[in-house]
C-alpha cells in the first residue's frame, strides 16, 4: 500500500531537553496508527513536530498527495468569544478558498444538526464541541487527519460516539488517522498499529500483538526515559 | 430627525471644523472595528496601554517644529515592532512587554514634551483640520478598515488556536505584527482628537458594550463600530454646544453607553 507519511530517525529537543529519540514509522493510506504513553512522554510534541510546527532532527516525509487535518488537544482561546460555528469554518474554507456549500456536508460527516452553525462556540457542549473540530479537520478534504487525544475530558458515551465517527470516517473516505490517546481500552477498536512513546519507541506493531503486560511496564517505567535503547526499539522493525 | 441632529451638530461645529468631525467619525468606526479583535485577542487594556508610546514621538515632534501626527506614527510604529521582537525572542506576555515599554514612554514622554503642550498631547484637542490633513487620515482609516476585511479570517483562526491556524496556512506570526501595526495605526487616527491618554478608550469600550449584545463575528465588529460611532458624535455634539473639552466628553459619552448596555442580561 501507498505509503502517506515516512518517518525516519526523528528526533525534538525543546531547550536542551530531549523529548523524542529516534522514531522511524511509515504511514499507509488508510491505516489508523495510535501514539499511547504516559503523561510527558513527548505525544503531542510528536504529533505537533508530524505538523511542522516544531523543529526536529532526522525527516519527516509527507506524500505530495497529503492533504492534513489537524484536531488539537487543547483550545486556547477563550470560548466566550463572540464567534459562532459558522464564522469559525467560513475562516478555514476562506483562508483555504474553499466552497463555502462544503461546510454544510461537512456538518452532516460529524453528525451535526445545521441549526449548530448558528450556536456560539462557547455555547456547544464538550461532545458538540468535539465534533465541530473535527468539521473544521475535514473542511478541505483530508486524506490524513492527526487527532490529539479526541476524547479527552468526553463522557464515555460521548467518547464511544467519537470513536464510532472516526472508523466511519475511515470506511467512507479512507482517511488516514493519527490518533494521540491516553485510553489504552479503545485502542485495537480504532488502530491498526499502535506506536507506544516513552521518549523512545517503546513498541510498535498491531495493538492485540505489542500491547503486552511486558510493554506496559516498559512504557510505565519511571526510569524508562533515561535508559539508552538498542535500535531494535525503533519502530520501523515492523516492516 | 437623523438629518436633525446632523444639522445641529454641524452647526454647532461651525465655529470649530466639520473636516475634525468627519475625521473623527471615521477614526470611530476604525477604533470599534480594530477593538472589537483586541478584545476578543484580550490585549485592550495592552492597547490602552500602548497609546502611551505616542507620548515621546509627540513631544519630539513639538520640539522640532514638525507635524505631531509624524512623530507620534513613527513612534508608535518602532513601539509595535519593539513589543513584536520582545514577544519573538523572550518568554514574556504581551501586557508586561507592553507595561515596560509603556512606563518608559511615558517617562520619556514627560521629559521631552514642553509643558505648555503635555495637556493636548495627553488629551487631545479639537485643533482645525485642512482638507489635505482629512484626506491622508481618510486614507489611513482605508488602509485599516481593508486589512480587518480582508485578514478577519485569518485573526479569527489565530486568536480561536494558533496551532489550528499555523495548520490553516496561517503565518501567525506575521500577522501579529501585521496587527500591531494596524492597531498603531489606529492609535494615530484618534491621537488628534482624544490624545495620548484617552485613545485607548474609544478602543476598548465600544468592543465591551457592542459584547453585550451579540455572539456572532460579523455583528459584534458591526456593534462595536456603530457604539463608537456613537459615542464620537455624541460627544462632539455635547462638547461644541456646551463648550467642553472634546476628548474627555467622548470618552465619557462612550462610559456612559457602557454602563447601560449592562442593563441588558446577555443571553
Amino acid at each position: 500500500m501507498k505509503s502517506i507519511l515516512s518517518v525516519k530517525e526523528l528526533s525534538v529537543s525543546l531547550g536542551d531537553q530531549t523529548i523524542i529519540k529516534n522514531i522511524s514509522f511509515d504511514l499507509d493510506q488508510g491505516e489508523s496508527l495510535a501514539i499511547v504513553g504516559p503523561n510527558g512522554s513527548g505525544k503531542t510534541v510528536f504529533l505537533k513536530t508530524l505538523l511542522g510546527l516544531l523543529p526536529y532532527q532526522g525527516t519527516i516525509k509527507w506524500n505530495e498527495n497529503a492533504r492534513i487535518g489537524y484536531v488539537p488537544q487543547k483550545i486556547d482561546a477563550d470560548r466566550h468569544l463572540p464567534i459562532n460555528l459558522q464564522n469559525l469554518l467560513e475562516a478555514k474554507a476562506d483562508i483555504q478558498r474553499l466552497s463555502r456549500k462544503n461546510i454544510a456536508t461537512t456538518l452532516e460527516a460529524v453528525e451535526l444538526p445545521k441549526d449548530t452553525l448558528q450556536t456560539p462556540i462557547g455555547h456547544l457542549s464538550g461532545g458538540q464541541f468535539q465534533k465541530a473540530l473535527i468539521a473544521f479537520a475535514l473542511l478541505g478534504d483530508p486524506n490524513v487527519i492527526l487527532f490529539d487525544e479526541p476524547t479527552a475530558s468526553l463522557d464515555e458515551l460521548s467518547e464511544e460516539h467519537i470513536y464510532d465517527l472516526l472508523n466511519n470516517l475511515r470506511k467512507t473516505r479512507g482517511i488516514s488517522i493519527v490518533l494521540v490517546s491516553h485510553d489504552l481500552s479503545v485502542i485495537p477498536h480504532v488502530a491498526d498499529t499502535v506506536l507506544c512513546l516513552n521518549k523512545y519507541a517503546v513498541c510498535y506493531g498491531p495493538p492485540k500483538e505489542v500491547l503486552t503486560q511486558a510493554t506496559f511496564d516498559k512504557m510505565y517505567s519511571p526510569s524508562h526515559k533515561f535508559v539508552q535503547h538498542a535500535p531494535d526499539h525503533h519502530a520501523h522493525d515492523r516492516h | 430627525m437623523r438629518r436633525i441632529i446632523m444639522r445641529t451638530i454641524v452647526t454647532n461645529m461651525a465655529d470649530t471644523n466639520l473636516y475634525a468631525l468627519i475625521l473623527a467619525l471615521a477614526a470611530a468606526v476604525v477604533t470599534g472595528l480594530v477593538g472589537g479583535f483586541a478584545l476578543m485577542k484580550r490585549m485592550t487594556l495592552a492597547g490602552d496601554a500602548m497609546s502611551h508610546i505616542a507620548l515621546p514621538g509627540l513631544g519630539l515632534a513639538i520640539l522640532f517644529n514638525v507635524q505631531p501626527v509624524i512623530g507620534a506614527a513613527v513612534a508608535l510604529a518602532l513601539g509595535a515592532v519593539l513589543i513584536w521582537e520582545i514577544e519573538d525572542r523572550t518568554d514574556l506576555a504581551t501586557e508586561t512587554t507592553i507595561g515596560v515599554i509603556f512606563s518608559a514612554s511615558l517617562a520619556l514622554g514627560a521629559l521631552v514634551t514642553p509643558s505648555e503642550d503635555i495637556i493636548e498631547a495627553l488629551f487631545g484637542g479639537a485643533s482645525p483640520v485642512s482638507l489635505a490633513t482629512l484626506a491622508v487620515y481618510l486614507l489611513l482609516a482605508a488602509a485599516i478598515v481593508l486589512f480587518v476585511w480582508k485578514e478577519r479570517s485569518k485573526l479569527v483562526l489565530s486568536l480561536f488556536n494558533s496551532d489550528l491556524a499555523t495548520v490553516t496556512g496561517v503565518n501567525v506570526n506575521r500577522l501579529n505584527i501585521y496587527y500591531l501595526l494596524a492597531f498603531a495605526a489606529t492609535l494615530v487616527l484618534g491621537l488628534r482628537f482624544l490624545g495620548a491618554l484617552l485613545v485607548g478608550a474609544l478602543i476598548i469600550i465600544p468592543a465591551a458594550i457592542s459584547h453585550q449584545f451579540t455572539h456572532t463575528l460579523g455583528k459584534f465588529l458591526a456593534f462595536s463600530a456603530a457604539a463608537s460611532v456613537l459615542s464620537v458624535a455624541t460627544g462632539f455634539w455635547i462638547a461644541s454646544t456646551f463648550k467642553l473639552d472634546t476628548g474627555p466628553t467622548i470618552v465619557s459619552v462612550a462610559a456612559g453607553l457602557f454602563f447601560l448596555s449592562l442593563l441588558k442580561k446577555k443571553q
